[in-house]
């Protein structure tokens, strides 16, 4: 056990795959010689050599594309995309490409890839670098989704995510690469997609988030309880399969729920899991369940305006608030 | 395939390196077939007799085949059909160049004789175009990658096969094929880049056949040929006439043959012409002129090779009779298996593959059709 920063667990649960499953090689812009714009991927080329990590041409749709062949020759790729904002140009390659290649082929070619991408604000980017995409995403029959927030979750879930025969959209919270540190298990183990972790225990309110918004979820219980308020948080850890059953049986306990996300309003994930809640809790309820979300406004890229965009601690426990005196 | 007492070996044909040069670099490959049939002055056929053979049967078949499956989706026993008709030799001279059985085939959609020679059967293909998922399940041993709809999207596929394939140190060549409206696609640029920066043993090969639907080729491109965007990534471009089915596969045979060798990637481009519609949606009259389309006729890459073929003692009027009669009962009887086979659905059809290790809430919508099944279909 060690105090990793998520990015360090990264880069440990990449090595570590590299050296146990020779398939793998890692593909992408600057992952080799500088190692990653973050340093995800330091360290690997010059262990594994130029064949296993490889700096790609600048081409998002042609990095997720060769995956694709790459995968059906037998090797398991995983690709960087920088930001997660810059996947659009891949979109197509993603959700009908990468996502039906097995469905296509009724199961005789696989595509065992993982693409990892950084999303999330808060760190005072340029336009498209910010951008919470995970929604688009989770339309795609036959992708997954993982999004720790945790540094042991990112090892795990990263692990897991690698060895899932099936495509996996891996999302890093780019603020919390070096902010988020926790204790990390040594060895080999991975966190199973589809499993949600209770984050906080609490009987009052259960507040689901994901990703960069667990830590404001775990700000906000802190306030709540000086006021005497026992908020659950539940970190999804996966969207894609979502653990509608912990969610459920948290909001049956508390009979209130907020969701927060850090993308736009109108069709966010955050809604699929309100609407999860309202078909498999309903009678549970005791208040309306609220969503906390970014506008439905670009991504600012003005730094100076960008503490309005994303849902903050305050915002958070004004939500909560209001959920109890429902 | 029959044997013949004068069976000649194939010669060791090299495209003649001094050929027409374009702007861009490109080499033009000088004719072999003419159009009349005659080899041209010097030129010697680089197919042996067998493969000579090989060619026209596979070429007579997909005709056939593009005959019955346009009346099969006129008296709507099929969905919307695309021929292959007048691009026979494009197609069948590059397949000949792989060995099935370690190249691989990324298609576009109008490659049905690459298909047959990788070994597809015809019940697939039916199965295909009546609308069953199994249409596009490739058995283990045909080394084809399933028909995608996008556009160019399936290039980077086939050089990250290429490149997989090196990296593992199998000895795999992939062709990957697209069509001219495609060149002007993303992907194909990406594609072409990666497949330079890669050296992966991979052959782009654009049938280049002058319209995509109504768009014609001087739309596309204000480049001379296609065959030029080579110079942009590095790698050798070829132009060849697409209706010679001697030139086509003499310059892919080269250009497998570089790749193979660790000579990485070739972009060829086959111009040829397509004398059916883009699909049974289509009415080419509506925007290609009369004079093209029977200039082109008479440029028809089939009638060229059966003529070569007869000349030269290889084929006669019976054997042609006796394919045809033998091929429509193999149609046939593909069709009717397909038929049969696809009669056959199931809600599983809807989940089986969509993953490996489907979400728990996947499973549940699978079980609810499953238990409303009896509704739908009642």
């Amino acid at each position: 056990m060690a105090v990793l920063s998520m990015i360090e667990a990264i880069r440990g649960a990449l090595t570590s795959e590299m050296e146990r499953d020779e398939r793998m090689m890692v593909l992408g812009q600057d992952v080799a010689t500088l190692g990653g714009v973050f340093r995800a991927t330091d360290g690997l080329a010059a262990r594994f050599g130029p064949e296993r990590v490889v700096d790609t041409p600048l081409a998002e749709s042609s990095i997720v594309g060769a995956s694709v062949g790459l995968a059906a020759s037998g090797l398991v790729p995983v690709a960087e995309i920088q930001f997660l904002g810059f996947a659009h140009l891949a979109f197509h390659q993603i959700a009908h490409q990468l996502a039906r290649l097995r469905y296509r082929s009724q199961g005789r070619l696989g595509c065992q890839v993982t693409i990892r991408a950084p999303f999330g604000g808060g760190v005072r980017a340029l336009e498209i670098h910010s951008d919470a995409y995970e929604a688009m995403y989770a339309q795609v029959p036959g992708l997954k989704i993982a999004a720790p927030a945790t540094a042991r979750d990112a090892k795990g879930l990263l692990l897991a995510s690698i060895r899932d025969e099936d495509p996996v959209l891996f999302l890093e919270p780019l603020r919390g690469y070096r902010l988020v540190k926790d204790d990390v298990p040594d060895g080999d183990y991975t966190v199973e997609l589809g499993q949600a972790r209770v984050a906080r225990a609490g009987t009052d309110v259960t507040i689901v988030a994901w990703s960069g918004m667990v830590p404001v979820a775990e700000r906000a219980a802190e306030t709540l309880a000086a006021d005497g308020v026992s908020a659950e948080i539940i970190d999804l850890r996966s969207l894609v399969p979502l653990d509608v059953d912990t969610i459920v049986a948290s909001v049956v306990k508390t009979g209130r729920a907020v969701v927060v996300q850090e993308g736009p309003m109108t069709a966010g994930f955050a809604s699929e899991v309100v609407t999860s809640i309202s078909e498999e809790a309903f009678y549970s309820l005791e208040a309306p369940v609220a969503r906390v979300t970014g506008p439905d406004t670009p991504y600012p890229f003005a730094a100076a305006v960008e503490e309005y965009y994303l849902p903050g601690e305050a915002r958070l426990v004004g939500a909560v608030r209001r959920t109890l005196a429902a | 395939m029959t044997s013949r007492s004068n069976t000649k070996a194939a010669p060791a044909h090299r495209v003649d390196l001094e050929a027409r040069v374009g702007k861009a670099g490109e080499r033009h490959v000088p004719p072999i077939l003419l159009p009349d049939g005659t080899l041209a002055p010097g030129a010697e056929c680089p197919l042996g007799d067998e493969a000579v053979i090989e060619a026209l049967v596979l070429m007579i078949r997909s005709r056939l085949v593009d005959d019955r499956g346009v009346s099969f989706q006129r008296q709507g026993r099929i969905g919307t059909f695309s021929e292959a008709r007048g691009q026979e030799a494009a197609t069948a001279g590059s397949a000949l160049a792989l060995d099935p059985a370690t190249d691989w085939v990324v298609q576009a959609y109008r490659e049905l004789p690459a298909l047959l020679r990788q070994g597809m059967s015809l019940t697939q293909y039916w199965m295909l175009f009546i609308g069953h998922p199994d249409g596009w399940a490739f058995p283990a041993d045909v080394n084809v990658f399933p028909l995608q709809i996008e556009l160019g999207t399936q290039l980077p596929h086939a050089v990250g096969m290429a490149w997989g394939l090196r990296l593992q140190r199998r000895p795999g060549v992939v062709i990957g094929y697209f069509g001219d409206g495609a060149s002007s696609e993303g992907d194909f640029y990406e594609a072409g880049n990666l497949a330079g920066v890669t050296e992966a043993p991979v052959v782009l090969f654009c049938q280049n056949n002058g319209w995509a639907i109504s768009t014609p080729r001087q739309k596309q491109t204000r480049a001379e040929t296609i065959a030029a965007k080579a110079a942009a990534f590095g790698i050798p471009g070829y132009v060849v006439d697409g209706n010679d089915v001697m030139a086509v596969y003499a310059v892919t045979k080269e250009a497998v043959e570089r790749a193979r060798a660790g000579g990485g990637p070739t972009l060829i481009e086959a111009q040829t012409y397509r004398l059916g519609a883009h699909n049974t949606a289509d009415d080419p009259t509506r925007y290609s002129a009369k004079e093209e389309r029977e200039d082109w006729e008479r440029r028809d890459p089939l009638a060229r090779l059966r003529t070569y073929a007869i000349n030269a003692g290889l084929w006669d009027k019976e054997r042609d009779e006796e394919l045809a009669e033998r091929t429509y009962a193999e149609i046939d009887d593909a069709f009717r298996e397909a038929q049969e086979r696809s009669a056959a659905r199931t809600p599983a059809m809807l989940f089986d593959h969509v993953y490996a290790n489907p979400p728990a809430r996947l499973e549940r919508q699978r079980r609810l059709i499953e238990e409303e099944e009896g509704l739908w279909l009642s």
